[in-house]
């Protein structure tokens, strides 16, 4: 009987505690972290002191990979579909409203204006997997044949508060950063923002 | 003693609620937030590129005086060279990223003005209060003297070149040199044939110099 009631000592431990600790680490996650943007291409900025911190909203982000291809992206999925528009006036293409849907749902493109057609077509695993493969030459971007430069001006038309961050891979070479910066220049665009990790001072 | 006991035994069946499925779904909810979140924003740049060249009138352009200017010319295989003033074939000279190489010898070039802000840092440190309004105050000062001494006369005028052959890297790391040099006045321009030539001239003459410098260290 004793050895009985030795075993039906209460083990219960309070969770309480420990319930008020993970519902307070939990609000803070929820406060400060802001999600991940899924992004087709993998870049690795370059670091730098400067601590300056990206705006919110209204971002325009060229990001360059380490092969050199352009991709744009737009934070918003009303200024895609606008600017969307204007391109396909300027290149006389012309797109029905499910290819616009398809095109304001996505986060980051790379496609010269003629593929695009095709590539909307696809399902969005499929568009992710081929903005990776080394078929997507990303957007044209040469003295001869510069789509990049229409695609920042209409965006620029549709949303005036519109601000450009470069995003760039440290290995990239500088040729194709120059190419960039010199479309902005003939477009007038002369403020920019460079995309970098935090570094500490050495 | 008696009678509180007594009315406590009547509550006293058990109204404990066990919090353990509550634990598990929370944790569950935090690895979810930690996985899928990012913490730090990334960090950015500001610059202000010059606008293009046949806009500006010529007397628009001011003109850098040869004894203010410092070029910078980034080539490939991490090397950098600088002339100063008015380029000749052979005043360039070679120095490395980082520490002991180029800042080094821009905070020499600018040490008036970097001992001014360094002084201006330490008197703001000083000056810190939790007041938010009276901060932003002292902000809105400090930076407006900021702008002032790098304005000054006798600060150096740095121009950044880079071949086709450099990295993006490399432009970032000469930037940074120029916040961290307290540089005001830098501009990133277009190499002309004639800083290829003195690159050229550099490396035949400077048969050592072949070889691949070290990336600059992270």
């Amino acid at each position: 009987m004793g050895r009985f009631k030795l075993k039906k000592k209460d083990v219960y431990i309070d969770m309480t505690a420990m319930s008020d600790v993970t519902v307070l680490l939990l609000t803070f996650f929820m406060l400060t972290s802001t999600f991940i943007k899924p992004e087709p291409v993998k870049v690795n900025t370059p670091g730098s002191v400067s601590d300056i911190k990206i705006p919110e909203a209204n971002v325009l982000t060229i990001t360059v990979d380490k092969d050199g291809r352009v991709f744009l992206a737009l934070d918003k999925k009303g200024d895609m579909m606008s600017t969307l528009d204007e391109m396909q006036e300027k290149y006389g293409q012309s797109f029905n409203n499910q290819e616009k849907r398809a095109f304001g749902l996505l986060t980051t493109f790379g496609v010269s204006v003629g593929q695009l057609k095709a590539f909307l077509a696809l399902k969005p695993e499929d568009q992710t997997a081929f903005l990776k493969s080394p078929q997507c030459k990303g957007i044209p971007c040469d003295s001869t044949h510069n789509e990049f430069k229409d695609w920042v001006q209409s965006a620029r038309n549709v949303n005036p508060d519109l601000r450009i961050a470069i995003k760039a891979d440290s290995k990239v070479s500088y040729k194709v950063i120059k190419q960039v910066m010199n479309s902005l220049q003939d477009i007038k665009e002369n403020r920019y923002n460079l995309i970098t990790s935090l570094k500490k001072e050495d | 003693m008696a009678n509180k006991l007594g009315r406590s035994k009547q509550k006293k069946f058990n109204c404990r609620i066990d919090f353990t499925p509550m634990v598990d779904m929370n944790m569950l909810l935090i690895c979810f937030f930690m996985l899928c979140t990012s913490m730090i924003k990334p960090q950015t740049m500001e610059i202000n590129m010059p606008t293009n060249k046949d806009d500006i009138k010529e007397y628009q352009r001011n003109q850098v005086k040869a004894s203010e200017a410092i070029t910078l010319l980034l080539a490939k295989d991490n090397k950098i060279y600088y002339y100063e003033g008015i380029p000749e074939i052979n005043t360039l000279k070679e120095t490395t990223y980082g520490k002991n190489g180029l800042r080094a010898y821009l905070q020499r070039r600018n040490a008036v003005a970097l001992n001014k802000v360094n002084k201006l840092k330490a008197d703001r440190e000083a000056h810190a209060t939790t007041n938010t309004k009276l901060m932003a105050q002292q902000d809105a000062i400090y930076r407006q003297e900021l702008i002032k001494i790098k304005g000054e006369k006798g600060v150096p005028n740095v121009i950044i070149k880079a071949t086709d052959d450099a990295l993006y890297e490399n432009l970032i790391d000469v930037l940074d040199e120029m916040q961290i040099c307290g540089i005001g006045k830098y501009v990133i321009d277009k190499i002309t044939d004639f800083d290829k030539k003195m690159i050229k001239y550099y490396t035949d003459n400077h048969p050592g110099s072949a070889a691949p410098a070290p990336a600059p260290a992270k």
